[in-house]
């Protein structure tokens, strides 16, 4: 359970490093940001959440049944749009809605 | 790294721990005085603490046509009696009333067409919780007297003649060490993960219930200063997801999945359903050979595979990535197991020794959430009314107090703690990592204080040699070295679940009984013993763990600390 961040396409805003509850991960001199500690991450998704532009990937470690697949988010209002990329290159997308309670 | 600069903070009211408690804390006490507030946070109190991903459902809460009595019986029940009852029935009186508070802050809650909070079951209401933690924060923000101090980690408190005066703290990302000077402080730095092998103890080690950072920093300083603990033999073991370690209430009360083995059958009506026993029956019926275990997904309609999809993103993600990436619940059963032992205020009843009023049995400590003991099944509404409980007392307190913050020397304070604090820039022990140490306390803590490789069982020659294996542990910690601020707390993290590893092993040595199946398995004593209908608690005397054992409090009455 981890995240990679990539490079080009993160701006260097921040809000991932401010926002993370282990402060996991670093501003680098470039401005980009980088996980420090991959194994300690919690698997909130708090900097996945945070990203304006989808460049913080989630995935779970192998050693839970990672087996490649990688998740980011895209928000629109109160929309988020989950996205997740199997390696066959196979494209699920969910929606939720923060107006919208959970049935169960 | 070589040095550290001293910064001297002045305030009157410490919340240590920006998360759900200390949050809303700041609120209610910002509401009731013009007395300078300030949080101090280990990361940013945007996603810190418990609530980080989410919360599913408000599990605490008084449904229609129930009483806060109702509440108390449950909890009560589910604890076998050693639960607070003044602590149960303070708490279960303001649920509601801390309910609506969350919604006009932007909590979206389900209703009914006539406006009332749809319910799920008979003290549950359903929200979209993903964004709980973030509205606290945006409403402490707004609180012109709040500071809030993010990457702020507090090491120890400042007490003298059983009386607080502040807390020492470090920067988690600069070389900064803090004095705060205060006159009262509420501690809501949560309760501690990390003290047991986890379920993934590889890449995905920190993939676990309870949030990994929160390490039972404020409890441990309460120890070292000497305040009264209890019930720390309560431990909580969740049964969830496997892998994810996802929750599985969910699945099981969302779409009424029910607990099967292997072998298809329902095993959880054979061992009862309170909280222990859905988890001891998973642990029996997978000693037995008839696992792995299950919960019976398969076969439960698209619209409702949909529904669960979004619920998990909304709190646990990676459960939801999981069934994308290998197979559906619709499609196959969701795998349970439980996860190791944490000890935590909000789910059982581990934490301070406290009044009735929230206070610590150190002057002017106050604490709520996680940290605070004897009120079990507390949850997110639980934690907040008792910060609301808590942010009265203090007002209260501090209104008596006179002469606040004088005859301390901080300046002696600050000079001690800089050489503490510095001793582990240059320290001899290079062959071992905080890590390292994390793994072979963790690794005793498993094998002989009932972790997941015993199915949670332990005994007396056991605990023995954990506390002897530990106590080693703790004196080598002494010489960990740290080459930046992130491992400074990295070591201050490790050394003080070495502390709450010592007074836990002395609470499980202490109930020779067991009353709660896999919470506190006592293989000597399989059995439950009235004698033991009492609670257990703890303090640091002359360096030594002093067990008190004291009688139950009951609802209605009033409890306050006898100071000598």
């Amino acid at each position: 359970m981890s995240i990679t961040i990539n490079e080009e396409q993160c701006i260097g805003c921040g809000r991932c490093s401010e926002v993370c509850p282990g402060t996991l991960i670093e501003m680098t001199a470039q401005h980009k940001a980088a996980i420090l500690y991959p194994r300690d991450c919690w698997g909130c998704a708090s900097c996945l959440k945070e990203c304006p532009v989808g460049a913080v990937r989630f995935f779970l470690g192998p050693d839970i049944g990672g087996r490649g697949a990688v998740m980011y988010t895209k928000r629109n209002g109160s929309i988020t749009q989950w996205i997740i990329t199997k390696p066959d290159g196979t494209q699920t997308v969910l929606e939720t809605d923060s107006r919208a309670a959970n049935k169960y | 790294m070589e040095k550290l600069k001293i910064e001297y903070i002045d305030t009157d009211i410490l919340i240590a721990g920006g998360g759900t408690a200390g949050c809303y804390a700041a609120l209610k006490l910002a509401g009731k005085t013009r007395q300078h507030i300030m949080i101090a946070e280990k990361a940013n109190i945007k996603r810190s603490g418990c609530l980080a991903a989410g919360v599913n459902a408000l599990n605490a809460y008084i449904t229609k046509g129930r009483t806060p009595d109702f509440y108390v019986d449950y909890a009560e029940h589910d604890a076998e009696g050693i639960a607070r009852g003044d602590l149960l029935l303070t708490m279960s009186e303001r649920l509601n009333k801390c309910t609506a508070e969350l919604e006009k802050l932007g909590l979206v809650i389900l209703k009914n067409s006539d406006g009332s909070y749809a319910e799920r079951g008979t003290r549950n209401i359903k929200i979209n919780g993903e964004n709980i933690k973030p509205i606290l924060a945006a409403a402490v923000y707004k609180l012109p007297s709040v500071k809030v101090h993010n990457h702020m980690n507090i090491i120890d408190f400042i007490v003298k003649d059983n009386k607080i005066y502040g807390a020492a703290a470090i920067d988690v990302q600069k070389p900064v060490l803090y004095i705060i000077k205060a006159s009262a402080v509420l501690c809501a730095t949560g309760g501690t993960a990390g003290l047991y092998r986890p379920n993934n103890p590889g890449f995905s080690r920190h993939k676990m219930w309870y949030p990994p950072f929160n390490t039972g920093a404020g409890m441990a300083a309460g120890m070292r200063s000497g305040a009264e603990m209890t019930t720390l033999e309560m431990r909580f073991i969740a049964l969830r997801c496997k892998d994810t370690i996802a929750p599985t209430g969910t699945i099981a009360q969302g779409v009424g999945a029910k607990q099967i083995n292997s072998r298809n059958e329902i095993y959880e009506t054979k061992y009862g359903l309170s909280t222990p026993n859905r988890l001891y029956g998973t642990v029996m019926e997978n000693a037995a050979g008839n696992g792995p275990c299950f919960l019976r997904t398969a076969g439960i309609s698209a619209e409702q595979e949909i529904d669960l999809k979004k619920a998990y993103l909304n709190m646990a993600p990676s459960q939801t990535l999981k069934w994308i990436e290998q197979g559906s619940p619709r499609e196959q059963n969701v795998e349970i197991e439980g996860t190791e032992p944490y000890l935590v205020g909000g789910h059982a009843a581990a934490g301070f020794w406290i009044s009735t009023e929230r206070q610590t049995t150190i002057k002017g400590l106050f604490a709520a959430g996680d940290t605070a003991g004897g009120c079990p099944q507390k949850y997110v509404t639980g934690a907040i009314a008792e910060a609301d409980i808590a942010a009265e007392a203090i007002i209260k307190y501090l209104d008596a107090l006179s002469p606040a913050k004088k005859g301390i020397d901080y300046q002696g304070i600050a000079e001690l703690y800089k050489e503490q604090e510095e001793h582990f820039f240059h320290t001899s022990l290079k062959q071992f990592l905080v890590q390292d140490l994390e793994e072979a306390m963790q690794k005793i803590m498993d094998e002989y204080a009932g972790g997941i490789k015993t199915g949670y069982k332990y005994n007396e020659a056991g605990l023995s040699i954990a506390k002897r294996e530990i106590e080693k542990l703790s004196i080598l910690s002494d010489e960990l070295t740290a080459h930046d601020m992130h491992e400074l707390t990295f070591i201050h993290e490790l050394k003080d679940r070495l502390l709450i590893c010592l007074f836990l092993i002395e609470h499980l040595k202490a109930r020779k009984e067991t009353r709660w199946h896999s919470f506190a398995e006592n293989a000597d004593y399989p059995d439950k013993d009235n004698a033991f209908e009492e609670y257990i608690n703890s303090r640091l005397q002359n360096g030594q763990i002093k067990i008190i054992c004291r009688p139950i409090i009951k609802r209605g009455s009033h409890y306050e600390h006898n100071y000598q």
